[in-house]
């Protein structure tokens, strides 16, 4: 299974094998990782599974959407170059090794 | 001294919600969450969506494993119910016969499908929409259906006729008023709606009541409406409206009008009881008197704000409404409360099926309508939180730039 690593935002890291399909987001909460809230259920009303990908790793994940863009306009935490709602990083054998890092508030 | 208790009654996405957020809160007495279903607390919304048309698992439902109510210590009490809550004993008395001490009580009891009073409806083949068990239920008949038949066109009505109609079964739409979703809309989607759902195949009838649904054997096989028209069914989902779940808040003496009757802190005459989400009545500036929501955003922020209310630090509730609905390609998208609007004004063009409606008040806006147009949505909840205010004219003009608007820069 792929493997994907989340970094909160004191440097702990949390290594997770997430089956192909299953979402970043979705990964996180089914095993307990703080700091992904996804109170929408990943339908990208709420923008509250806000992830900063690792550098370099970013033209490994899925292309954006016209709405995912719209809503990290509105993220808690500050919008970067590399933001996406890890709702919609589904995860396939490519993504495997994928970090991501998580923001200091969803909310 | 005794452990403080809070004990949540009801355990939908409000619930949940105010379990977990009085952890994060820093609330470490003991958490109670009384739920009348068996299973672990789930999302509501791919119900009548993803889930209903088969794209989600099961799994994908529940908001959190087991392991995070054992971490985060929530005594999570599955197919209880509550029969009475004891207001100067300070306690809850299940139906079990259990007691359960509480210093805190929050009512997150939500609401039940409104039953159809009419002839048939009890027959076999007639199903609401509302839990995880009606949804399995909905899913294995319409599997085998060919012709339903959806009684009531509000959001939940609509997003299952739109999963039926895409799964190639007949679809019959009766609504007796004369808009779909006009209680919670303007009249400018509502129509887009009728058109839409028309052109995906439904047949909708506006201004229609059902007179009585027929049976065979048992088992539904027809709705015949107050004007006399047959329209066949193997399935008829009844979506006309739910009753919020008030008894055990009235039957503690306390106010029930539309819900639970609560101030602008979500709490009852009584500063130990509390109620949020589908079954509490609140005051808000987002509307001209009290309302009831039904919503996640509302269940969500309002668990929150009573979770930091009992964790030491209160506040008014006052967070933007948000809802949203989606029907096949389109995302409806809804910031504020349209209610009562007298002026709307249309951003974008519905014949390419990305459009907003823009609803004012008194020269105030209060309601924006977005279908796939996220980024109006997006920044309509700016604006309605307490961005400059926007005259309709701005609103109507395409090279407007909302975004530095509701950012208080130049928008031209």
């Amino acid at each position: 299974m792929p493997k994907i690593t989340y970094v909160h935002p004191d440097g702990a890291r949390e290594v997770l094998d997430v089956p192909v399909g299953t979402s970043v987001m979705r990964a996180a909460i089914m095993n307990g990782v703080d700091g992904i809230v996804a109170e929408c259920g990943g339908e990208m009303m709420c923008a509250t599974c806000h992830v900063y990908v690792e550098e370099g790793q970013l033209d490994r994940t899925p292309k954006m959407s016209e709405e995912e863009a719209a809503m990290l306009e509105f993220t808690a935490s500050e919008r970067r170059p590399n933001s996406r709602l890890s709702c919609q990083l589904t995860v396939t054998p490519e993504l495997d090794g994928l970090v991501v890092h998580l923001p200091e508030t969803q909310v | 001294m005794r452990e403080p208790v809070v004990a949540v009654i009801g355990a939908g996405q409000g619930g949940f919600q105010t379990a977990a957020s009085l952890r994060e809160a820093g609330f470490d007495g003991r958490i109670v969450l009384i739920g009348d279903e068996a299973c672990l607390p789930y999302e509501r919304p791919p119900l009548s969506k993803s889930y209903l048309a088969g794209h989600s698992p099961l799994a994908e439902l529940w908001l959190r494993p087991q392991a995070f109510y054992d971490k985060e210590r929530i005594d999570y009490l599955a197919g209880e119910t509550v029969a009475a809550i004891d207001r100067p004993g300070r306690s809850l008395r299940l139906a079990s016969g259990r007691e359960i001490r509480a210093d805190h009580i929050v009512l997150a009891t939500g609401a039940r499908c409104r039953f159809l009073p009419v002839p048939g409806a009890d027959l076999d083949g007639v199903l609401p929409l509302r839990t995880l068990a009606d949804a399995d239920l909905l899913r294995e008949r319409l599997s085998a259906a060919r012709e339903v038949v959806v009684v009531g066109a509000g959001f939940i009505g609509l997003e299952f006729a739109a999963v039926a109609g895409a799964l190639g079964v007949g679809v019959h739409i009766v609504e007796v008023t004369r808009e779909p979703m006009g209680r919670v809309v303007s009249a400018e989607i509502s129509r887009f709606y009728a058109r839409m759902h028309r052109e995906w195949g439904a047949e909708l009838l506006l201004g229609a009541g059902v007179a009585r649904i027929l049976g065979r054997e048992g088992r539904a096989v027809a709705v015949e409406t107050d004007d006399g028209r047959r329209l066949p069914a193997d399935l008829v989902l009844v979506c006309v409206g739910v009753v919020p779940n008030g008894e055990l808040a009235a039957e503690a003496g306390l106010a029930v009008r539309n819900g639970v009757v609560v101030d602008a802190a979500l709490q009852t005459a009584d500063p130990a009881i509390f109620a949020i989400g589908d079954c509490a009545n609140f005051p808000t500036r987002f509307a001209p008197g009290p309302v009831r929501l039904e919503s996640v955003q509302n269940c969500v922020d309002q668990a929150r704000a009573v979770a930091a209310a009992i964790a030491g630090k209160p506040a008014l509730y006052d967070k933007v409404p948000w809802f949203w609905s989606d029907q096949r390609t389109l995302k409806l998208q809804i910031a504020g409360l349209a209610i009562g609007h007298d002026h709307a004004v249309v951003r974008g063009d519905p014949d390419s099926g990305a459009f907003s409606v823009f609803c004012f008040r008194d020269g105030k806006l209060v309601g924006v309508e977005s279908v796939n147009r996220p980024l109006d949505h997006m920044i309509a909840r700016r604006l309605l939180a307490g961005a400059p205010p926007l005259a309709p004219q701005q609103a109507a003009d395409p090279d407007y730039d909302l975004k530095a608007h509701a950012a208080g820069r130049p928008a031209r």
